[in-house]
């Protein structure tokens, strides 16, 4: 279980997270999306136990981040954003050595246990120098497997990996999500959608949005999206549909169709239907259009332009 | 204290895998065969003159200031390696406690260290064949308790200096410069007794040592060196705390 409340950390001047409250349940995988610099890093590294928040309380596997640093670090599997691993030393001796650190009975046969999980019993006397980034990256998450935590905190798992890996290694995230807590960071849309049960999107070390993956993509959040192909060039249709009350903005495709959104939770088709046909159109199609993950995220992570500021034209006198 | 000695195990065995650690030893054992040959061909030809027998001071002297150029070689790489490869967040986030880790590093230098110091023994040893009769072992004994001691707290500064930077290069040239200072500064003169020579008297490294030298073991030099020794294991933890709120 994580439970974070207020979270927020300040860089010297800089805040790379505000504010942060979320919650992950015992089997639930959480994604967490956001561009680079969102705070996703800094809020798992927090959460790991690797450094303390500024200001905020976040609580993983029922203990104080801060003042239980040590216990909740025996109970979280820890994946960093760049997998830290000893290149002078074999994938077994590593693997062990992080499991003598974390007090493991019978480490040497948990080692091979996790190898076995990840796939790679056969490079466990190889040395790591030698492994290519697919498989550091899974030498990374056996390390992270290794005392099998309550809370799994994975810092882009699939980064690196090739197709087949991927599938792999999702699939893996899946069945240790059943009964622990997995939170995830990710650039890859379709990933979240694929494994998360719930996705949070951050922008700019604020949360923007929290939501299943399949509410988000419903448009539930954002605006519904309808296309309307008629018959012939459709000269007029644009003009007919922006006047029909409850319709947002009217673009035509090139390839002659017509997009049309509207405020959310309001469904627009059977007017666009009415008023269409009543016209004189020979309506061939009207779907609705799925917002695709990709889009609510670019949706919500714009840059707003800003204002342009007076302050730095002293930079231009020479 | 389990965790100490895992880190500090896996820290000893990684200077045997490492050209860092051969280098140095190869040079370090080179250059004080050198300086005991010399001291030994010096000592016949004296002889000649009149009745001398060398002492083991013709080994620890030139010991003494190898060991302060070797130390900064063997830490550099101690913490601020693992801050450039990125491992510190995997120690980090480890059920391993801040100065756990810093001792840990620092006891595996140290044990690295007194391995070079064992080896070493094979001087007295050949010395004592060739002088009647026999070399002084108080000496011997007393000269090494330092060497101990001076290498405990020598490693402690070098594990110190290693948390602060993340580039060895910076670590090695910072050491090498903190190791002078301790060396080079001392009083202008030994005649006058003001409180400023007093004070660089009592932190000047070498003098500290010259007891252990002569073959007296003085109990204000062995807490100077143990002082010195946790402080810098102090410091180093404190850095690495303060690493975690940067």
């Amino acid at each position: 279980m994580i439970e974070v409340e207020g979270l927020t950390k300040d860089y010297g001047p800089r805040r790379a997270i505000n504010d942060l409250t979320f919650r992950a349940e015992p089997g639930e995988i959480l994604g967490f999306l956001g561009p680079n610099g969102a705070g996703k890093t800094t809020t798992m590294r927090i959460l790991s136990g690797f450094m303390p928040p500024t200001m905020g309380i976040a609580r993983v596997a029922g203990f104080d981040v801060v003042d239980e640093s040590l216990e909740v670090r025996k109970r979280v599997g820890y994946l960093p954003e760049t997998v830290p691993l000893y290149p002078d030393m074999t994938v077994f001796d590593y693997l062990k050595y992080m499991a003598d650190l974390r007090h493991i009975k019978n480490g040497e046969e948990r080692v091979e246990d996790v190898l076995e999980i990840v796939h790679m019993e056969e490079r466990a006397n190889g040395y790591i120098s030698n492994l290519s980034k697919g498989m550091r990256q899974r030498i990374g998450l056996a390390q992270a497997l290794l005392h099998e935590p309550e809370v799994l905190i994975l810092d882009e798992p699939t980064i690196g990996l090739d197709p087949a890996q991927i599938r792999e290694v999702r699939k893996l995230i899946r069945e240790i999500g059943r009964q622990r807590t997995v939170l995830l960071s990710t650039h890859i849309l379709s990933e979240a959608q694929q494994i998360c049960d719930r996705v949070l999107i951050i922008n700019k070390g604020e949360i923007v949005v929290e939501d299943t993956p399949e509410r988000l993509q419903a448009g539930l959040t954002g605006v519904q999206r309808v296309a309307v192909r008629v018959q012939g060039d459709g000269d007029g249709l644009e003009k007919l549909i922006g006047g029909i009350s409850g319709v947002g903005r009217v673009t035509t495709t090139p390839e002659g169709s017509v997009e049309v959104e509207s405020t959310p939770g309001k469904d627009i088709r059977p007017v666009i239907a009415r008023n269409v046909i009543k016209a004189g159109f020979d309506l061939l199609e009207l779907k609705s259009i799925d917002l695709s993950l990709e889009d609510i995220f670019i949706q919500l992570t714009r840059e707003e332009p800003e204002p342009p500021s007076t302050d730095d034209s002293s930079e231009d006198v020479p | 204290m389990r965790n100490v000695w895992i880190i500090a195990r896996r820290e000893y065995k990684l200077f045997f895998i490492s050209p860092i650690a051969y280098v140095v030893a190869f040079f370090f054992m080179i250059l004080l065969g050198w300086f005991f040959y010399s001291a030994l061909r010096d000592a016949i030809i004296q002889s000649t003159y009149q009745a001398y027998a060398p002492t083991v001071q013709i080994i620890i002297s030139p010991l003494v200031t190898l060991l302060l150029f070797v130390m900064p070689a063997i830490t550099m790489r101690s913490i601020a390696e693992e801050m450039r490869m990125g491992t510190m967040e995997l120690l980090l986030t480890a059920p391993v406690k801040d100065w756990e880790l810093v001792v840990g590093k620092w006891l595996g230098a140290f044990l690295f260290m007194l391995t070079l110091l064992a080896i070493t023994w094979i001087f007295p040893i050949v010395l004592n064949f060739l002088v009647k009769p026999g070399i002084d072992q108080g000496i011997l004994i007393s000269g090494y308790l330092g060497l101990v001691l001076m290498v405990a707290s020598l490693v402690a500064i070098g594990v110190f200096i290693s948390s602060l930077f993340n580039s060895q290069v910076v670590v090695f040239l910072v050491s090498l410069a903190i190791v002078l200072v301790f060396w080079l500064v001392r009083p202008a003169s030994t005649t006058t007794g003001g409180l400023a020579n007093q004070i660089l008297s009592y932190l000047n490294f070498i003098d500290h040592y010259l007891n252990f030298y002569q073959g007296t073991i003085d109990l204000s030099d062995v807490v100077y060196y143990l002082s010195l020794t946790s402080l810098g294991l102090f410091l180093g933890t404190v850095s690495v705390e303060i690493r975690r709120w940067r």
